[in-house]
């Protein structure tokens, strides 16, 4: 209960620096933005007039506590880029909300493919006799970590979707109009997604397995007989999962914090490309909220990470 | 009393060594000779050219401008290894500096780094990245900078848990005694027992490296026209999938040539006893 506790106290205190250094970087340091809000229409006193309903004449650190309880209130603030002038300002939480759903079903058909097909491979690598074999996968799975998600990308377009005709490259259906469509439309992006990481997960398991083979206990339960499937998978999987499973949690804190490139190779309408475009704009309230987000995405699964790791194996005592 | 450096030692030749060595060499001799000659032109455009597929004069074909494929993705490759290359100095010297002061001295200074490490460490580093580019706009240098920043906390972590590792050793203990300097018992004394695992991480972190940079390329952010990427070229070709799939092939495969060699050399290089 104590290592709860002090991870909880080290996670808020992680989430409150970086909403600090978000808070800084992304409303102080950029200075007045009013006139970017308004355009054309800017005259000194609708620019004053915008700076009290915004609350930027306060000192910086009413500011800040000011915008946290904005943001625990539902409201994330209002993007430049979207508003179209003061009366018609498009909230944070609109936009995002909307792009949400298509990365977080991204990085659940991804996380999917990779936890099925990686476990799998691991093991049956780990098992093979074969000097042979093992080499040739090496080299595969270096292979497959080598190239980039893009480029994967380029070529999953190409095959599935210009030889192969499976699916119409650039054609996005929307989770809203068709979800069976959507769900078919984003498992070639998850497919770009995954590939490398499986290599990196089966490679990953291997090497924990193959560590855990040479133990002890893995004799013990040969010489009493277990069958070599019991064995493999009763015993030698489930310790060789545990370094496995911190490593899937970075793989997936990755993946749900967006996998960018690959949502601008298919043209998917999701938080990463959302990202790009409001950098690029320099529309930092977006910006502001999605790195919160990411952060905080982040620091949440590796705290989950943390604790399962405990739950699991409960020798692992407190630092 | 000095313990004897071990130095990364080539004495046993192996298949991932040789292998490794021959994709980086061939890549990097492409890359140097990109600066001085390459087969065509890489700027001139020309419209009764384009769209070539492969053949014998233009090996990788031709793009939408007309301009040899081949002749580009040398330039590209150029400058692909040589960002590459100053972003992993630059981390990997910010982090032996910054590693080693707060693994050998700890302290206050120590919790503070490792609670931003760990916090940075989670990062995709293209999303990083492109945070402090957003800050300080895009271009070569910047994109340099920016990725030295980015990839500084995994130098630091090992770098730091290496010299925490060696720092309550007997010969540095004995070094102390003897009344060496601080500054002497750092760089010359446990420095260079770290070499193996900072090399090692160079080199994962030049192969990352080489992916973040023509990954944001491809988005745009990397490096400007006229300066070529291989990024920026497979952003360019994915728009003529249709009608000339081989442009993006080249590009794409000089990528996982370059990152393919040298995962071999370097795994080459681990496995020597």
């Amino acid at each position: 209960m104590k290592y709860l506790f002090k991870k909880l106290i080290t996670l808020i205190m992680t989430l409150f620096l970086v909403s600090v250094a978000a808070f800084v970087a992304f409303q102080i340091i950029p200075g007045d933005v009013v006139t970017s809000i308004l355009g054309t229409e800017a005259t000194p006193e609708r620019e004053e007039q915008l700076r009290e309903e915004l609350g930027l004449n306060d000192p910086p650190v009413k500011r800040y506590f000011n915008w946290v309880g904005d943001v625990i209130r539902g409201d994330l603030g209002v993007s430049y880029r979207y508003s179209k002038n003061m009366n018609e300002m498009m909230p944070v939480a609109e936009l995002i909300g909307d792009k949400l759903p298509v990365t977080l079903w991204l990085a659940a058909i991804a996380v999917i493919l990779i936890v099925v097909t990686a476990i799998p491979l691991g093991v049956f690598w780990a098992k093979s006799k074969s000097h042979a074999l093992d080499a040739c996968m090496g080299v595969l799975t270096q292979a497959a970590m080598a190239v980039p998600s893009f480029f994967l990308g380029i070529i999953v377009t190409y095959l599935f979707g210009i030889v192969f005709k499976l699916f119409s490259p650039g054609g996005y259906v929307s989770y809203r109009d068709n979800f069976p469509g959507f769900l078919g439309y984003l498992f070639f992006p998850a497919l770009s997604v995954a590939i490398p990481k499986i290599a990196m997960t089966a490679r990953f398991l291997r090497n924990s397995m193959l560590t855990e083979m040479k133990a002890d206990y893995v004799r013990t339960a040969y010489s009493k007989g277990c069958s070599d499937r019991r064995v493999m998978y009763g015993h030698v999987l489930r310790n060789a999962m545990m370094p496995v499973i911190t490593f899937l949690g970075m793989i997936i804190a990755e993946i749900v914090a967006g996998s960018i490139v690959v949502e601008q190779v298919f043209g998917l309408p999701g938080i990463g490309r959302l990202l790009i475009s409001s950098i690029s704009t320099r529309d930092f309230p977006v910006v502001e909220i999605l790195i919160l987000y990411i952060t905080f995405v982040v620091i949440f699964v590796y705290f989950l990470v943390d604790i399962l790791y405990r739950v699991i194996d409960p020798r692992i005592s407190n630092r | 009393m000095m313990r004897k450096v071990k130095l990364p030692n080539i004495q046993k030749w192996n298949k991932y060594f040789t292998a490794g060595l021959i994709m980086t060499s061939v890549a990097l001799f492409l890359a140097i000779l990109g600066l001085f000659w390459t087969p065509y032109s890489t700027t001139a455009m020309s419209a009764a050219e384009r769209f070539q597929a492969p053949s014998l004069m233009h090996p990788f074909g031709t793009d939408n401008f007309g301009r040899d494929i081949f002749s580009r993705v040398m330039k590209g490759m150029g400058t692909t290894i040589f960002i590459s290359t100053l972003v992993v100095v630059c981390s990997g010297g910010a982090g032996i500096l910054i590693g080693a002061l707060t693994g050998y001295f700890g302290g206050i200074i120590d919790e503070v780094v490792m609670r931003i490490t760990d916090a940075v460490n989670g990062f995709p580093s293209i999303l990083l990245a492109l945070v402090v580019i957003s800050l300080m706009g895009s271009g070569r240098q910047n994109l340099i900078i920016s990725l030295a920043i980015v990839f500084t906390p995994s130098f630091v972590r090992i770098v730091r848990s290496e010299f925490i590792r060696l720092r309550d050793a007997d010969y540095i203990m004995r070094a102390r005694l003897m009344g060496v300097g601080r500054v002497r018992i750092l760089f010359v004394h446990i420095l260079p027992n770290i070499f193996s695992t900072f090399w090692v991480s160079v080199m994962i972190g030049f192969n990352n490296a080489i992916l973040a940079e023509s990954g944001m390329s491809y988005l745009g952010i990397g490096v400007l026209p006229p300066d070529a990427s291989l990024g920026k070229m497979l952003s360019d070709a994915q728009g003529y999938l249709m009608t000339a799939p081989w442009y993006a092939l080249a590009p794409g495969l000089a990528i996982v040539w370059l990152v393919l060699g040298f995962s071999l050399l370097s795994e080459g290089m681990r496995r020597n006893p």
